[in-house]
């Protein structure tokens, strides 16, 4: 799972955006895991992986709790576009 | 095969002027006209990258060109320390180096050029610049800098840090540095090597640039190749060349080799001498390498692949920018367990740790370190599974204490058992 991988293409058509991490800031608190634990688990040394396969519509209040729970702000959602 | 980049060499002293110039011809100029028609011979010619990543020159180039105060940034840091190639066209062909720093910068209406190069070879590349002051340049400023050292100090926006007069540390992309690099302002960076092609398409156009080569990769490229081979040194070949044509290129090999790390330090160790396969992306897939930035590595009959990947990912992890948490524990992890199984104190459960943490680290870094250790890791324990099992059970064999084919500058010797 990478932290910049785009998911294909149906998949993320189902999706309102995705999470994409900045690795160099992530620390490893792992709070993003605790609030989101559909699409973020924590590697064997504690840092986010994240589901490549964006965020359907109806997590999308978890993924931006995750985002907001980051206390070093590692984390961003970026939203899909909407057009077609 | 006739010689391109490296024509006119080996020669006793680095090629003037005047020399360059009756071998290659007069540089050409690329006027504000010409600059659209050189970026499509060169997309046309396929150039692709020859820093490591391949990524397709005339691609930056455009993305460059028609931008606000653009800058070119020539890398010649090199920090693969089994890799010469750059150096040798620093050292013994400045001119073909500058004129494709001078046309790229033309092309994509840059005024200034910095030349990032290895402290030593500072003093040959001014005398270079000074050789061409006289001559009617386009107003292009050539600044030279010394190079960063350390693996990660060459990746391309690890050497915009360092400009920058910050530590080499890669930094994320998005932006790329074609978007945002130097200072904020769209950076094209390219390798040496890449520079040098480009100065010879634009002579010559790229019909002849793929006269050679294979319909996905065109063109010669360098390789440097080293290890149990009777003539090291860097070798300018056809990409797709048979790989083992180039142990008989360099001499032939000292001894029966066992393996070849294909790629460099990022790269994949494939069995032997690279029977069946070509020096392109294709086939050197197939065998989970890549032809990175040219690198050949000869592993003799003599020598221990165990002590030799041990070490290695030892170095590796050390020389990480100590910026991503997956790239600084996965790699150490993975540096202890192979040094647990050249002592024979493996653990239980080892060779599925090896396996789990070479996938988990890969793609999880600012910078491709991580991906790169991962794939080498990986593809010793396919490549070496007999003598992995084999030290796992009796520890270190003959061999081990002295095998030293791979450079490893600076390695802490805490790391060494």
């Amino acid at each position: 799972m990478s932290a910049t991988h785009r998911g294909s293409a149906p998949a993320l058509a189902r999706s309102v955006g995705r999470l994409v991490l900045d690795p160099t800031r992530c620390t490893g608190h792992g709070m993003c895991a605790e609030l989101f634990p559909e699409k973020i688990a924590l590697d064997d040394w504690g840092y986010p992986m994240i589901d490549p396969n964006g965020v359907p519509y109806h997590l999308e209040k978890h993924a931006e709790r995750a985002v907001k729970g980051c206390p070093v702000m590692a984390l961003r959602f970026e939203r899909a576009r909407t057009d077609a | 095969m006739r010689h391109r980049l490296l024509a006119g060499l080996p020669a006793d002293a680095p090629l003037s002027l005047a020399a360059h110039r009756e071998i290659h011809g007069e540089t050409p100029t690329v006027g504000r006209h010409d600059a659209d028609v050189l970026i499509r011979d060169v997309a046309a010619a396929g150039l692709k990258g020859r820093g490591g990543a391949g990524f397709p020159a005339a691609t930056k180039m455009a993305l460059v060109a028609g931008s606000r105060r653009p800058i070119v940034v020539v890398n010649g840091t090199e920090g693969e320390p089994m890799s010469a190639k750059d150096r040798v066209l620093l050292e013994m062909t400045p001119h073909l180096v500058l004129d494709g720093a001078e046309i790229a910068a033309q092309a994509v209406g840059a005024r200034e050029c910095l030349l990032v190069a290895p402290t030593d070879t500072l003093p040959g590349l001014h005398k270079a610049v000074r050789e061409r002051r006289h001559l009617p340049r386009s107003r292009v400023r050539v600044k030279l800098a010394p190079a960063a050292s350390g693996f990660v100090a060459g990746e391309e926006t690890a050497v915009l840090a360092h400009l920058e007069r910050r530590p080499p540390r890669p930094r994320p992309v998005p932006p790329r540095p074609a978007e945002r690099g130097y200072r904020g302002r769209p950076t094209l960076v390219n390798n040496v090597e890449t520079l040098a092609h480009l100065a010879l398409i634009a002579r010559h156009g790229s019909a002849w640039f793929k006269g050679v080569g294979t319909p996905e990769r065109h063109g010669t490229t360098l390789v440097t190749i080293s290890g149990a081979i009777h003539a090291p040194g860097v070798y300018e070949v056809p990409c797709g060349v048979e790989v083992p044509r180039l142990l008989s290129i360099a001499g032939g090999a000292m001894d029966s080799v066992r393996a070849l790390l294909v790629g460099g330090y990022s790269g994949a160790w494939v069995d032997g001498t690279g029977a069946g396969l070509t020096f392109d992306d294709a086939s050197l897939q197939s065998a989970h390498a890549m032809p990175g930035a040219g690198v050949v590595v000869a592993l003799g009959a003599s020598d221990c692949p165990v002590a030799e990947t041990a070490r290695l990912a030892g170095w590796l992890s050390q020389e990480s920018a100590d910026q991503c948490g997956p790239c600084v524990h996965g790699l150490e992890s993975l540096a202890q367990l192979l040094q647990r199984t050249e002592t024979g104190r493996r653990h239980r459960g080892d060779r599925e740790r090896l396996a789990r943490w070479t996938w988990m680290v890969t793609g999880r870094g600012a910078c491709q370190h991580p991906t790169g250790a991962a794939r080498m890791i990986a593809s010793a324990s396919r490549v070496f599974a007999a003598e992995f099992e084999d030290h796992a059970r009796h520890g270190r064999c003959e061999a081990c204490a002295w095998s030293r084919v791979l450079v490893t500058p600076g390695l802490r010797q805490s790391r060494v058992a």
